[in-house]
């Protein structure tokens, strides 16, 4: 119990804290721009609960999930194979820190060109700008794969399937996890300035149309909401890699 | 008993292995040349750097040679051979972290295609023969390192391979656990009725397990001596290691190692009872 008190101290003293600030600042103020969180708070289940789960949030969380779920196939596909053969990664390692180098917004107008402005696009948007950071984690997962272990495969004559499903994927888990981390956050970015340049639904686009409607409590609201939903996600993928590398940690703390 | 191949189930015949070419290249191998029979306990040792890594994986097939063969039962080893198994000295590395203990055992079950009901009953078995019947469950990293071993081993016969290749696997465990292990290893081998290729670099080790004891030269080596141990086939840590032969036969092995640090193929002297070494050495000495 006492322990319980640490912790909701520890994690919500700060929030609290500038919750209030925020309230007083905005609550003294005459500027319209900066609601207090009680205007926010008096306009969201309105905003977001009346239709807007279905029509915006679901849009929004499911293109974010295809353009994820692409890169992660695509990414720890190829970087699977370009970690296993060298010259392969020797002549694509330096395309690949380009890419990475490039900020994935700007190829928003570019894809727009080629894809057009539906989901395809979208998807697309965010499939490229996930798919570097878990691409190059995989290579560098792969290649670093201690030769013992891939050494005892080999003598026990695993077949390329056994191989690459029980230890070279395994083996690579911890920087597959810790690439998709990065690309989760890229993603959830990319899902919203998708739907800022071209978009009938979804939740970047109702931020833009609240703002040039001058609704502005509903627009705070809806950035709350994409924050709230970034820590969803967060956590979610949390409970995801603590049941993948349950032995990671283990062995660590073994070794320790 | 193998009709075909009494022979030998393990033939070396002219091994040589060269790294790397021209100036840079680095002979390990010399020329090895050797003949284990079915059934047998042979041990290796030899100075530290006698290239004992480089022959293990042209044995096992993980290696080409740069000349000479290994033939398996009377075929030439050119990938690595369905009826061995190896067990190294690094378990922490040759298991795998993110299987329990009777998982790491059955992926090689898997890999020859057995049906999972037969998987099962060989994982219990060898968990059983190294007892270890409770671990099965456990993650390699919650073991002590002699269990490791033992689940490498287990792992290893489990697939009932004819021929068991171990290099140095309990150099990294303490005494008393390598006592045990030893005397495991022994009676497993009695038991399965195989085959026995054992390195090490421990001379009594050596001595205790094995029927014949075949001693490396430096780099670019060769087999310096081979020593038959002529033990009982019974053997037991208190009262084998006891006996006046032991003694002699850790003498004779110590003064060979201690002359083979300085000796390669190339300058190495004819050792009496001396049986393999000469063969094919005009060939390939400048």
């Amino acid at each position: 119990m006492k322990r319980l008190g640490a912790w909701a101290f520890f994690t919500f003293a700060v929030p609290v804290v500038l919750i209030i600030a925020w309230t007083i600042a905005s609550e003294t103020s005459d500027t319209i721009y900066f609601p207090s969180p009680i205007a926010i708070l008096a306009v969201f289940p309105d905003t977001w609960f009346s239709g807007a789960i279905s029509g915006d949030i679901f849009p929004s969380l499911s293109r974010l999930a295809a353009g994820f779920g692409l890169a992660l196939i695509a990414g720890v596909g190829v970087g699977t194979l370009v970690g296993m053969l060298k010259p392969l990664r020797l002549l694509l390692e330096p395309i690949f820190e380009l890419f990475r180098a490039v900020p994935p917004p700007v190829l928003v107008p570019i894809i727009m060109l080629v894809a057009g402005i539906g989901d395809g696009m979208k998807i697309a948007v965010i499939a490229f700008g996930c798919v570097w950071p878990i691409l190059i984690n995989t290579v560098a997962g792969v290649r670093g794969i201690d030769e013992v272990q891939l050494d005892t495969a080999a003598s026990y004559r695993f077949s390329g399937r056994l191989r690459f499903v029980s230890v070279i994927l395994p083996a690579a888990t911890p920087q597959i996890v810790a690439g998709a981390r990065q690309s989760l956050a890229i993603g959830i970015i990319m899902m919203v300035i998708s739907e800022m340049f071209a978009a009938t639904n979804g939740l970047g686009f109702n931020i833009i149309q609240f703002q040039r409607l001058f609704l502005i409590p509903e627009m705070w609201s809806g950035i709350i909401l994409l924050g709230l939903l970034g820590v969803g996600l967060n956590a979610v993928f949390k409970i995801i890699e603590n049941r993948l590398l349950t032995w990671h940690v283990g062995l660590h703390a073994a070794e320790k | 008993m193998n009709q075909t191949h009494d022979d030998g189930i393990l033939k070396v015949r002219g091994l040589r292995k060269v790294y790397g070419e021209g100036s840079k290249a680095v002979e390990a191998i010399g020329h090895l040349e050797f003949t284990i029979r079915a059934g047998e306990f042979v041990c290796i040792v030899g100075p530290s750097g006698a290239g004992k890594t480089t022959f293990l994986r042209c044995l096992s097939g993980l290696l080409k040679p740069t000349e000479g063969t290994v033939i398996l039962e009377g075929r030439e080893v050119t990938e690595p051979p369905a009826d061995m198994a190896v067990v190294l000295q690094e378990y922490s590395r040759s298991l795998y972290p993110w299987m329990t203990v009777a998982a790491n055992i059955e992926l090689p079950l898997k890999a020859v295609g057995l049906t999972k009901t037969k998987r099962k009953k060989r994982v219990t078995e060898a968990l059983h023969s190294v007892g270890l019947s409770d671990s099965g469950k456990s993650y390699p990293w919650q073991l002590s390192g002699g269990m490791q071993q033992r689940v490498a081993i287990a792992r290893a016969i489990a697939y009932r391979p004819r021929v068991l290749v171990m290099d140095e696997p309990f150099a990294a465990v303490d005494a008393q656990t390598r006592a045990d292990l030893e005397d495991l290893i022994r009676n497993l081998r009695s038991e399965l009725g195989i085959t026995v290729l054992f390195v090490t670099h421990d001379i009594d080790e050596s001595v205790y397990l094995g029927e014949r004891v075949l001693i490396l030269s430096s780099a670019p080596t060769c087999v310096l001596k081979e020593v038959k141990t002529n033990l009982p086939a019974e053997r037991s840590q208190l009262i084998t290691r006891a006996l006046p032969e032991f003694a002699s036969l850790r003498t004779e092995v110590y003064e060979t190692i201690q002359y083979a640090k300085g000796v390669n193929y190339y300058t190495a002297q004819p050792q009496p009872e001396n049986e393999n070494r000469d063969e094919g050495r005009d060939k390939v000495a400048t």
